[in-house]
């Protein structure tokens, strides 16, 4: 199958811009990036429809040589349809952090916690709770354990 | 079987619920079921012993041969008999065990009972699949058991202790099962016992399944969870790690024996394991003081024991080991209970605190007398005629020239030898007067009180019911040695090879006898200088500490997972991405650099136009990447999308080209709504260092996604599907528009399922604005103050701006909800252009959604037009418009639409058909002639409605809620303040005061300003 370079081109350009903006900390960017990423792929699906020909609507009972292949376009109807609700709910998810930050820019981003990041001890602070429970088991045995005379008599 | 299976299941559901009616006195209702269990079994003997089988079977994975087939055999019913009777026995001691004030003991005896339960299916089981799954319960249920005082640290420990342990080695099994039953192409395992396949896969196979069956049974080196798991409360230690849970692997490890226990490896990891588990674990039990774990570690022992003997193979060893393990059974049962009656009563299971009990308590010194003498192997008990069977067993090996038998013999000669060492010491622990002990302290009066005044109270006698009942039947089984032998004979006879052995209590002078009289004058001998042999104890290093290593292991796991996560996770969402990005660009860049199929032809376009269209799309995306006001960046962003509806217009896709158009109309808006509240500008707070790395990222992604595009379009070779589908279009789903067919007829259950997304989409959507609820009223014109107060009403129509345009408000006006606007933003043009224009839009998308199936247009097409009427009206006339025009609320679009689409999909089931089969009618009406309207078309209308719902509740929330909260937000700087009556009802004001003024002239859209 033969392919159209100008598309291929067009769209590689689209998803790298989409994800240059995507890759930012702005929400409102990342919803740009979204949509241009999301129109991107769309277009990636429709170019292996092929060339350009006729609409797939058949005029006389029969399709000719030029019709285009109708699957692709149908993958993408509902996709152009769902893309659409999902920019809106994250448009809902942008606003709804800038009314709980209320605060202009600063509810408009996402936390990186760069200069917060938790390193590996503190993580593991985590698994402590764990560690206690199993340090509580060995106190256990070793406190019921040997280490003094059957008769009681302590000499440790 | 099947059916007490369920029994306990059900039973085990309503346990918490009779628990709160009945208190502690449930254990008594619960247990009736494992002794009807029990009674059902025993009822078996004259079938099962007669060398016939019980088996029951109901498919369910025919696929893969799994089913739930049950069978009884000699040994499943051995097994049975021990876990019901002693489930039964356990949960009557629970009765007087626990008081009713126990916390979660609804839970306990629910588990309990589950357990039992589960235990009877394992044992039962002859899928050996079911027989895992029955396997992995007991490892679930033994965790919340042993895990009962969850506010204990020591036991949640032990508690995940024993799962981490048992599962370890119930994954090792798993494998070994599924190569056990592909290797041997049947997942019965009498079955594969009675046929064992060979090879090199076999007997990986076979290993694997000892490592589940060991952990299981807590034998070297994973015992070390045994001893942690007394933790648990006694009844779980007396049923779970003496009679049935360990038993699991012991009984594993006998059903498997006759048939594989030539398989190479088995015999020597099943006697140095065995061997060295007896006498490791004996050992260990000679130094401990608490006597709970003194049992425990006794237990330990008996395991190593029992493999050894029941993994021996021969016919003799089988027939012993039967009787060994039901005789452990029963003496470790007691002597739990009899620990936990101590416990309970004494106040602590510590050797050294304990002095003078057996003058107290003789009934229970009795009781546990008798268990600790079958422990040790004292005629006439049963424990004894066992372990005669082991040693002649052994020594019949071992002159036939086994060498294993002599290795094994050797072994438990001296293990038995330490048992009988700590069961005096258990005896003399529990029981003895210590002198140093009683010497000048008060306990002394009560030591010497007599029997009949002890502080054993009524309860306590009660509790006594279940260890007299288990040390009976170690006596009678004992006496009745002979019977009993005969029985199990039934099982050993499976094993193949000779033997002519049977249980008997007098054997005449053997050298069985001998072994048996050394190991306990050897044992009398060490408990007599048990002094000086703990000196010798704590002399030596330990050899094996397991434990140690397992802590390591857990830790070790618990270090990596944390700086694996920290590594992977630094807490930023672009972090994320660009790992997932990098990932994604080396998988496939590796793939398409090993591609070989790349298009035959290339060409630089399709028509010349293409050019200057993507030209002008990809300088609008670059832009939209790089710009920094916001309103810009979406501009551009949707500069992208309406070129890609002129790609689609030119490319022969008319669908795509009218419903993009549409949807990228109604996303700008809607992103024009929602950032009208956000500042202008993009904040800009990244680095600049970042912003390489981020083009570097992009340009990798985009020419990654180029190759991926071209070597998918070389790749196709075949045709496409469209003749096949035009002709499916025309004959079956009775329209010309292939695309519509396809997506309301032909692949109607893709489109049925991505509806039900954008109705959980847009209930997002909702649920992120109204966060308090969905508001299930419309906005409508008469909650707007502007139209309650007649003085607000009389100021309109003075006002000076609607005096100029509209004299009489009330009477003649294009938008009901105009009047609710501020007359600044007011504009009459648009409101009588929208007025004039909505209706011919309706009418319009009607006309999509019907004609969709022959010309371009459809439901989504038609809803979204009508969708963008809506917005229209909501533009010009603000939120009180949009109730006007449409006084039902989106819930009930959404949910009519799917109600709509749903049901014609189920619809025709009721006439034969499938699931979204079309049905069409046919006739020439008048005037508008020859007419075909389908079910596929009542499917549209569905999809019609939800893309409306989904405009609407989109346009509910981002704008008109947005608008509300605006509002609340002015009114709350303006009169919130100054506490007026007004302020607090915020949420109706349309009044705004200065302030409001200021934000609705900032928000730029000037449409939707309220303010009356």
């Amino acid at each position: 199958m033969s392919a159209s370079l100008t598309l291929v081109v067009l769209m590689a350009i689209m998803y790298g811009a989409g994800v240059y903006v995507m890759l930012e900390k702005s929400l409102t960017r990342i919803l740009i990036g979204f949509v241009l990423v999301g129109n991107a792929t769309n277009l990636l699906i429709f170019m292996m429809s092929g060339r350009a020909g006729d609409a797939p609507i058949i005029d006389g009972g029969a399709t000719g040589e030029t019709t285009v292949d109708p699957v692709p376009q149908v993958l993408m109807l509902t996709a152009i349809v769902i893309n659409f609700g999902v920019t809106a709910f994250i448009l809902a998810l942008i606003y709804r952090s800038w009314w709980l930050a209320n605060l202009g820019d600063e509810g408009d981003d996402v936390t990186i916690d760069d200069e917060d990041a938790i390193d590996a001890e503190e993580a593991e602070v985590y698994h402590a709770s764990l560690d206690e429970d199993d340090e509580a088991v060995r106190a256990q045995l070793a406190a019921a354990g040997d280490d003094s005379d059957d008769d009681g008599g302590d000499r440790r | 079987m099947i059916f007490a299976l369920l029994t306990f299941v059900g039973l085990s559901v309503l346990t918490p619920a009779l628990t709160r009616v009945l208190g502690a006195r449930v254990s008594y209702v619960v247990a009736l079921l494992p002794a009807a269990v029990f009674v059902y079994t025993a009822l078996q003997s004259g079938t099962v012993l007669g060398g016939g089988v019980i088996a029951e079977t109901v498919p369910w994975i025919p696929q893969l041969g799994i089913a739930f087939s049950f069978r009884m055999d000699t040994l499943a019913w051995l097994l049975a008999l021990v876990v019901t009777g002693v489930g039964s026995l356990v949960m009557v001691y629970c009765a007087r065990y626990f008081s009713d004030d126990e916390p979660s003991l609804g839970r306990f005896a629910a588990l309990l009972l589950a357990f039992a339960g589960t235990m009877f299916g394992l044992v039962t089981a002859d899928d050996i699949y079911i027989m895992f799954m029955f396997w992995e319960i007991t490892s679930v249920l033994s965790y919340l058991l042993i895990g009962h005082y969850t506010e204990r640290k020591e036991s949640r420990g032990a508690a995940l202790q024993a799962l981490l342990v048992t599962t370890f080695g119930g994954l090792a099994m798993l494998v070994g099962v599924v190569l056990l039953s592909v290797a041997g192409g049947s997942t019965s395992i009498s079955h594969l016992v009675a046929n064992p396949p060979e090879g090199a896969v076999v007997t990986v196979s076979v290993l694997l399944i000892l490592v589940g069956a060991f952990s299981k049974s807590a034998l070297v080196p994973f015992h070390f969870w045994l001893p942690a798991a007394m933790a648990a409360p006694t009844p779980v230690s007396a049923y779970l790690h003496a009679a049935a849970m360990v038993k699991a692997g012991i009984y594993l490890v006998a059903r498997l024996a006759p048939g594989f226990a030539d398989t190479p490896g088995w015999m020597p990891v099943v006697v140095i394991v065995g061997v060295a588990t007896m006498i490791l674990g004996a050992w260990r039990s000679l130094r401990q003081n608490d006597l709970k774990l003194l049992l425990a570690y006794g237990t330990v022992s008996q395991l190593g024991f029992l493999i050894v003997v029941v993994g021996f193979g021969s016919r003799d060893a089988a027939l012993a080991g039967a009787a060994l393990l039901l005789s452990h059974a029963l003496f470790k049962a007691t002597l739990f209970l009899v620990v936990g009656i101590i416990d309970h009563d004494e106040g602590t299971r510590d050797l050294r605190a304990l002095t003078g009990l057996g003058r107290r308590r003789p009934v229970l010194l009795l009781t546990a007398l008798v268990a600790v003498a079958s422990m040790s192997g004292i005629p006439p008990l049963l424990g004894y005629v066992a372990k005669e069977g082991v040693f002649s067993a052994f020594i019949e090996a071992g002159t036939a020239g086994d060498a294993w038998g002599w290795l094994a013999l050797a072994g438990t000669v001296i293990g038995s030898a330490l048992t009988v060492a700590y069961s005096a010491r258990f005896v003399w622990g529990a029981f003895a007067r210590k002198p140093e002990l009683e010497a000048g302290t008060a306990a002394v009066a009560a030591a010497d009180a007599p029997p009949t005044a002890d502080h054993g109270s009524h309860a306590s006698r009660g509790i006594l019911a279940a260890p007299i009942i288990l040390s009976l039947a170690t006596v009678a089984l004992g006496l009745l040695a002979t019977p009993l032998g005969h029985a199990l004979e039934s099982y050993a006879d499976t094993v193949a090879g000779e033997g002519d052995y049977h249980l008997a209590l007098w054997h005449g002078l053997e050298p069985a006898l001998g072994l048996s009289a050394a190991a306990i004058a050897i044992g009398l001998g060490l408990f007599a200088v048990r002094r000086r042999f703990a000196r010798l104890q704590r002399a030596l290093p330990p050899v094996v500490d397991a434990a140690r290593s397992y802590w390591a292991i857990v830790h070790g796991v618990d270090r990596v997972a944390a700086r694996v996560t920290v590594f992977a996770q630094r807490g930023g969402l672009p972090q994320y991405l660009t790992t997932i990005l990098l990932v994604f660009v080396l998988c496939l860049g590796v793939a398409s650099a090993m591609n070989r199929t790349w298009p035959e032809q290339f060409v630089a376009w399709d028509y010349p136009a293409q050019v200057f269209v993507a030209a002008a799309m990809a300088v609008a995306a670059v832009m939209a990447a790089r710009a920094t006001h916001r309103l810009a960046a979406v501009l551009l962003a949707g500069a992208t999308g309406f070129g890609l509806v002129v790609l689609f217009a030119f490319h022969g896709a008319p669908d795509l080209a009218l419903t993009q158009a549409l949807v990228e109309t109604v996303t700008i808006v809607v992103f024009v709504l929602v950032l009208r509240r956000l500042p202008l500008k993009i904040a800009q707070h990244n680095k600049p260092v970042r912003r390489w790395r981020r083009a570097l990222i992009g340009a990798a992604v985009g020419v990654t996604m180029g190759l991926v595009g071209l070597i998918a379009l070389g790749a196709r070779q075949a045709g496409g599907l469209g003749p096949e589908l035009a002709r499916l279009a025309v004959e079956e789903g009775h329209g010309k528009n292939v695309v519509n067919v396809m997506l309301v007829d032909i692949r109607a259950w893709d489109t049925m399922n991505e509806l039900s997304v954008l109705v959980v989409v847009a209930t997002g959507v909702a649920s992120l604005l109204f966060v308090t609820g969905r508001n299930v009223t419309v906005p409508r014109l008469r909650d707007s103050r502007t139209r309650r107060r007649s003085s607000e009403r009389a100021q309109l129509v003075t006002d000076p701006h609607t005096l100029d345009e509209a004299p009489d408000a009330r009477q003649h006006t294009w938008l009901l909800g105009g009047r609710t606007l501020a007359p600044e933003t007011r504009s009459l043009m648009i409101e009588v252009l929208v007025r004039l224009l909505f209706h011919p839009a309706i009418l319009v998308s009607i006309y999509l959604l019907f004609a969709g199936h022959n010309l371009p247009g459809g439901g989504f097409a038609g809803g979204l037009l009508a969708g963008l009427a809506l917005i229209a009206r909501y533009l010009a006339g603000g939120r009180y418009e949009l109730g006007e025009t449409l006084p039902i609320g989106p819930g009930i679009l959404l949910g009519g639409g799917l109600l709509v689409a749903t049901g014609t999909a189920l619809g025709s089931l009721f006439f034969g058909g499938d699931i979204l089969t079309s049905a069409y009618f046919e006739g020439d009406l008048p005037l508008v002639g020859h007419v075909s309207f389908g079910t596929s078309t009542i499917f549209d209308i569905g999809v019609y409605l939800v893309v409306i719902g989904v405009v609407l509740d989109v346009l509910r929330s981002l704008g008109g809620e947005v608008d509300r909260q605006e509002a609340e937000a002015a009114d709350g700087d303006g009169e919130g303040a100054s506490g007026s009556d007004d302020g607090s009802r915020g949420d109706e004001s349309t009044d705004t005061g200065a302030g409001a003024d200021a934000a609705t002239a900032a928000s730029g859209t000037g449409a939707e300003g309220v303010r009356a």
